[in-house]
């Protein structure tokens, strides 16, 4: 056994802990995501193609936690050709509404 | 009397040693005066009966009971070895959907009119059959190894626990959490090989029931059908009852956190149960 394997056992058990704590970090995202997410996605989209045809993969619901607030994040891109046609005006190509939750 | 208590033995990951805590905690509490009850939860895979050496007495058990098959005192085993303890098995042939919320809270109900304790020793997985486990908690001991995917799985467990269990659904106080963990080498954590203790609380941040070593007389309690909190000797047995006490309130150190000194002697024919 080589002095470079000695050291790569003696350090096994703290790269453990550091992919843990990456890993759980990332579980407890997603487990905590309130499971409204979908619903509201679903009816946002059918709210907004009432007025705009929009892709439903261009659409997402993102729900960030700071410990204080959360804010609820909505990103809907809207196809250029369409919005200029009902006139909506969307300058980059997307509409971003961001409310604050308490 | 204290109002009695359920207590879910869980893990999510298979393997970690639900099983032979919760015949050893069950053990551990009647030894103790407390008039236990230990459920087998795993239909289809029935193996506490085994673990408590009671495998030959099994004639009806909960799913019969469940389906108004039997009646709770038929399929109740009483432990030949020690007062207060009973064992409720499971059924080996069908299958997890033979619980359902309604039956388990009836037989539960039934035995909170008996019992001190109710100790309900979960499958493994996040499925039906450790849902129904830990729905009615009132506590839970989250057995979990020194390894990845262990403390993975009991962060996992622990997520359901604070968001499916009756508990959580009733918006009452959260299922009060412990952390059992066990087969912990000392002597590897000092090499660095082994995740620590420290590592393992400062991930899943619950209070610490119990640290078990890692000890042959786990096994060889498992191969007599003896809970392992009867070999008094044995430094797991040890560790069992001191969870059993602190469970019940009292203070008691943490032991086996360091490895074992060994004399001179007992390195050279190498490791003695």
């Amino acid at each position: 056994m080589g002095l470079f394997d000695f050291f790569r056992r003696e350090r096994s058990a703290s790269h453990a802990k550091e992919r843990l704590q990456i890993l759980v970090a990332h579980d407890r995202v997603g487990r905590d995501s309130p499971d409204y997410l979908p619903l509201l996605q679903r009816d946002l989209i059918a709210v907004i193609a009432r007025y705009v045809e929009i892709d439903e993969d261009k659409l997402t619901v993102e729900l960030a936690n700071d410990g204080i607030s959360s804010m609820l994040a909505v990103n809907i891109e809207l196809p250029k050709s369409r919005s200029q046609k009902t006139g909506v005006r969307a300058p980059s190509g997307a509409l971003r509404v961001r409310p604050q939750l308490a | 009397m204290p109002a009695p208590k359920i207590v879910t033995v869980t893990s999510g990951k298979g393997g970690v040693g639900k099983t032979t805590s919760s015949a050893a905690l069950a053990a551990g509490l009647a030894l103790k005066g407390m008039k236990t009850v230990v459920i087998d939860f795993d239909v289809g895979l029935r193996n506490l009966d085994l673990v408590m050496g009671c495998e030959r007495r099994v004639v009806f058990d909960f799913v019969n009971v469940i389906n108004n098959e039997a009646r709770l005192k038929q399929a109740l085993i009483k432990d030949k070895r020690v007062e207060n303890l009973w064992i409720l098995p499971t059924s080996q042939t069908r299958d997890k959907d033979a619980l359902t919320k309604e039956g388990v809270g009836r037989v539960l109900d039934e035995l909170k009119s008996e019992f001190d304790v109710i100790v309900c020793d979960s499958p493994a997985g996040i499925e039906k059959g450790a849902l129904m486990a830990l729905y009615y908690a009132d506590e839970a001991v989250v057995v979990t190894n020194p390894e990845v995917s262990s403390v993975r799985d009991s962060d996992r467990i622990l997520g359901v626990l604070s968001s499916r269990s009756r508990r959580a659904e009733r918006g009452e106080p959260p299922v009060k959490t412990h952390l059992l963990l066990t087969r912990y080498d000392a002597a590897r954590v000092s090499k660095g090989e082994m995740l620590k203790l420290e590592d393992v609380l400062e991930i899943l941040a619950i209070p610490l029931l119990g640290i078990i070593p890692e000890s042959p007389s786990v096994l060889r309690a498992s191969n007599i059908g003896l809970p392992v909190v009867f070999d008094a000797e044995s430094p797991a047995g040890r560790a069992y009852n001191d969870a059993v006490g602190r469970f019940l309130g009292e203070t008691i150190e943490h032991r086996f956190l360091k490895p074992e000194r060994r004399g001179f002697l007992q390195r050279l024919i190498g490791r003695a149960a």
